[in-house]
């Protein structure tokens, strides 16, 4: 069993004005091994919180995180991260960049070579393995971020925001890439997102958040991503039920939004 | 080699002063015809149109280098090489005339009789004001007013020209005379004759100017500047003679005389009488004002207001004969002398101006040549040399003597026949203080290396100490709060300011000034590897915990790398403020080091050894600044980029 299990999480942070905010509410959830799930919600509904307290990041202050029965505590190897930002480290190369969870474990050097080369073909940066990572593009960035974390063979690969600082073209390729991971190598994928497309594309499974407590409101489960594995995404885009369920969540959003921000208009 | 330079200095300065003209002019339009051209991007504002430009550089270097050549009077040198000595003879003559010119409203504003008749009379009607307000008694005041008025009459009588005796006439007339047959000889060609071999064989024979600690060359070169000597010594004597003349006359003698005596017979009475204490005080002061007086108008020095025109006329003309002579000279003097002239002294003649304390150009080269040559040095130092040092020194130098004390077993002691036994606690000891026979390796010395070091090594200690702690504070709030008043108390005091106390606490010698040089760099170190630590990005740090990195390996391919660009920012600010406090702590003490010489020379005012000090130090610094360039350059590429 090497599920991701969530047995009603409470996190509560103090601002420095000493009032309490209720980022995350009774949060309860089971993530089977190989399932991909992307979470979706307005600004402030907990995403990050959650992604923070499944890698370790932050402790809950109430309620159980565990993967593969074991309790979470701290950040590990086993929950592979990828920023939205990347957060390459600008002062090394790109294979040094890919091989630095490698690295850091004194891994073989002969072994650790041959697999930066395996991961960069696969993120399609043949070529690239001594180039500054600060003169890549963001996509090619978020590539070298993807193998840096992929290399260190994680159960779980967590993802906040990771395309959301690219370009229209860029972030589609991207999104085919991602689930090409997920079809070859059978991991479980939980992608943070704040567009409801990726969302649908990219989730088996479907978590919409609410705000103020930050809470699951909604789950649904999509074919989108299987159909993404053998289809154009653009085609996908175009499929009624598609642009049904995009407009359920939008309409959905925004009525949270509006909740909060008070009616625009 | 150096020789040939030496003797030919005059020409290359000449030749490097036409170049640099050149080369200023060639770089502005060079760069006036880019600008017009460039069309790329003219919009004001936009950085990138600062870059490149090396022919400003060019032209920048040149002017600076213009200015020195210009205002050190080294351009003129080059030129006009005689002219000082020339400039020398004219001085004589204008330091002979001198005592006569000031009499009249040449230089000053009024005539010298005019302004000593105004200062005299008016202070004799406040001595008659300040009477009529004390509390003199009524007969003191009579005499003592009857005083002053006569006072005040021979003073003016002084100015009328029927008192002026027609002996005094005559000395006038006399020396007008003189002065007009001195400027005929000034302006006769043929004076004073041919020179005699003796003269000419002096005039070859001395340095020229600025050769061989000679500022100026005394003894006239040319048939002009032969003149000028010549006709010198016969004006001094004439302002002498005319110094010595006095108003005086059997007339105002009489009445002096009489006054005189009505003075003593005041100050007489004024002794006998009975008064005492304060009363006694003021009057004695009003006498003694009223003897001061005296003395002034006793002078004769106010003469008729017509009297002396003969003589003023002359000096005019000679003036205007002197600077006739001169031709040329007096342009060379205004325009390639700039601010100031030659000036002749009692026995020879000096710069005066921006030539005597801005020293040229080619003597600062001379002499930063010479005292380079480690024979000369300073102060028996060379500036920068090696030496052959044992290793055996060094060895000890590193390893601390109390190693010795860790190996097991007892020092010896001398056996009773005088001789002591080795064993192994002793040959450690040997290796410890360097006590063993060793070959020699060359090792750098000098005024410069000792600077160099005492840098380098307060800001490596600063370093090694500053990173870490830096590092510490920025991710820790104990060592934040800690360290941070004890840091943030001592950094704002100037370094000078600590360099009294620490030089007597750690010596005069390299310990103090490194202890200072440490001080300086530690408090910039730590600030800006906190900056550097405190600006990590927690994403970084994150990806790098989900990457299996220990808290070790975080600070270390983490931290540390992402805090480099601020630590090599402060190290380049370390070096440059270590740099200028090494300098100040070497002037307050030491015996060797660059501020060391500087402050030698300082108080020797051997303005040419300041000047090398200064554009060694600007160089040096200049040179550091690069190196450390070069390094962030190199090491830090993707600084601004991430």
């Amino acid at each position: 069993m090497s599920d991701l299990v969530a047995d009603s999480l409470d996190m509560t942070f103090r601002t420095p004005a000493g009032e309490a905010v209720h980022a995350l509410k009774d949060v309860s959830f089971t993530l089977k091994q190989g399932e991909l799930l992307s979470v979706l919600g307005p600004s402030g509904c907990g995403k990050t919180t959650l992604l923070n307290l499944i890698a370790g990041f932050l402790r809950p202050t109430g309620g159980l995180l565990s993967l593969n029965d074991q309790e979470i505590d701290g950040p590990g190897v086993e929950r592979g991260m990828v920023f939205q930002q990347g957060a390459l480290f600008e002062w090394l190369t790109v294979a040094e960049n890919v091989d630095f969870g490698l690295r850091m474990k004194k891994h073989d050097k002969k072994e650790t070579a041959i697999k930066v080369e395996e991961w960069l073909e696969i993120v399609g940066l043949q070529g690239f393995g001594s180039t500054p990572t600060y003169q890549l593009s963001g996509g090619m960035q978020q590539r070298v971020a993807l193998a840096r974390c992929l290399i260190n063979d994680p159960d779980l690969i967590l993802m906040d925001e990771p395309l959301g600082a690219l370009d229209a073209l860029t972030r589609e390729k991207m999104q085919s890439l991602v689930l090409k991971i997920w079809k070859e190598t059978g991991k479980t994928i939980l992608i943070i997102t704040h567009s409801v497309e990726e969302a649908l594309l990219l989730g088996e499974r479907l978590f919409v958040m609410a705000p103020r407590p930050g809470r699951l409101h909604k789950e649904y489960r999509l074919p989108f991503a299987e159909m993404g594995l053998n289809g154009d995404l653009r085609d996908i885009k175009n499929d009624p039920q598609f642009v049904e369920h995009r407009e359920e969540i939008l309409s959905m959003i925004w009525n949270m939004e509006e909740e909060i921000m008070g009616k625009v208009l | 080699m150096f020789e040939a330079i030496s003797q030919n200095r005059g020409m290359i300065v000449g030749l490097i002063f036409i170049l640099l003209i050149i080369g200023l002019f060639a770089a502005y339009f060079y760069g006036r015809g880019i600008i017009r051209t460039e069309k790329t991007d003219a919009v004001f504002g936009n950085p990138e149109k600062a870059l490149g430009g090396w022919y400003w550089v060019c032209a920048g270097v040149s002017s600076i280098l213009l200015i020195w050549f210009y205002f050190s009077w080294d351009a003129a040198r080059s030129f006009f090489p005689k002219s000082a000595n020339e400039l020398c003879q004219v001085a004589k003559v204008d330091t002979a005339i001198n005592p006569m010119r000031s009499i009249f409203p040449l230089q000053s504003r009024l005539l010298k009789g005019t302004s000593l008749l105004a200062r005299d009379g008016g202070q004799l009607e406040t001595l008659k004001r300040d009477l009529d307000r004390s509390g003199f008694t009524e007969a003191e005041k009579a005499e003592y007013g009857d005083l002053l008025n006569q006072l005040q009459d021979a003073l003016f009588s002084l100015a009328s020209p029927d008192n002026l005796d027609p002996a005094v006439q005559q000395q006038i007339t006399q020396i007008a005379g003189r002065l007009d047959d001195a400027r005929e000889q000034l302006a006769n060609s043929a004076f004073p004759g041919e020179p005699s071999a003796e003269d000419i064989e002096t005039a070859t024979n001395q340095p020229g100017w600025g050769e061989a600690n000679t500022e100026i060359p005394n003894f006239p070169v040319t048939e002009r500047g032969r003149r000028f000597n010549a006709v010198a010594p016969v004006v001094a004597e004439i302002s002498k003679d005319f110094g010595q003349v006095r108003n005086t006359s059997i007339r105002f003698d009489g009445r002096i005389a009489a006054i005189g005596e009505q003075l003593k017979s005041l100050q007489e009475k004024l002794k006998s009488s009975s008064l005492e204490g304060d009363e006694l005080l003021e009057r004695e002061q009003f006498l003694k004002q009223a003897n001061k007086m005296f003395k002034r108008v006793d002078d004769g020095t106010v003469f008729p207001p017509d009297a002396l025109d003969p003589i003023e006329q002359a000096v005019v003309m000679f003036e205007a004969e002197a600077s006739n002579q001169q031709g040329s000279l007096k342009y060379i003097d205004a325009f390639a002398l700039p601010t100031g002239t030659i000036a002749a002294g009692s026995t020879n003649c000096s710069e005066q101006g921006s030539g005597r304390w801005l020293p040229k150009p080619s003597d600062t080269l001379g002499t930063l040549v010479n005292i380079s040559r480690p024979s000369v040095g300073y102060k028996g130092i060379p500036m920068l040399w090696y030496k052959q040092k044992p290793v055996a020194e060094m060895v000890g130098f590193f390893i601390p003597d109390w190693v010795a004390d860790l190996v097991p077993g007892k020092y010896p002691r001398h056996n009773p026949d005088g001789t002591i036994d080795e064993n192994l606690k002793t040959k450690v000891l040997n290796v410890a203080t360097g006590n063993f026979p060793s070959i020699s390796v060359p090792v750098p010395t000098g005024h410069i290396w000792d600077s160099i070091m005492r840098v380098v090594a307060g800001l490596f200690l600063g370093i090694i100490l500053g990173v870490p702690l830096g590092l510490f504070m920025g991710l820790s709030r104990f060592a934040k709060g800690f360290f941070d008043p004890l840091i943030e108390l001592y950094r704002p005091v100037p370094p000078l300011a600590w360099a009294p106390l620490i030089l007597t606490i750690f010596g005069i010698q390299d310990d103090g000034k490194i202890f200072l040089l440490f001080m300086v760099a530690f408090a910039i170190m730590v600030i800006s590897a906190r900056t550097g630590a405190t600006g990590t990005q927690l994403s970084k740090i994150h990806a790098a915990h989900s990457l299996g990195a220990s808290r070790r390996q975080i600070l270390r391919e983490v931290i540390l790398p992402n805090s480099l660009p601020e630590i090599l920012t402060g190290i380049r600010i370390s070096i440059g403020v270590c740099w200028g406090t090494l300098v100040a702590a070497e002037m307050l003490a030491g015996t060797t080091g660059i501020g060391f010489v500087e402050n030698v020379a300082r108080k020797q005012s051997d303005y040419e050894i300041i000047w090398v000090t200064i554009i060694l130090l600007g160089v040096l610094g200049l040179f550091f600044d690069l190196i450390m360039r070069w390094i962030i350059n190199r090491t830090i590429p993707w600084r601004g980029k991430g």
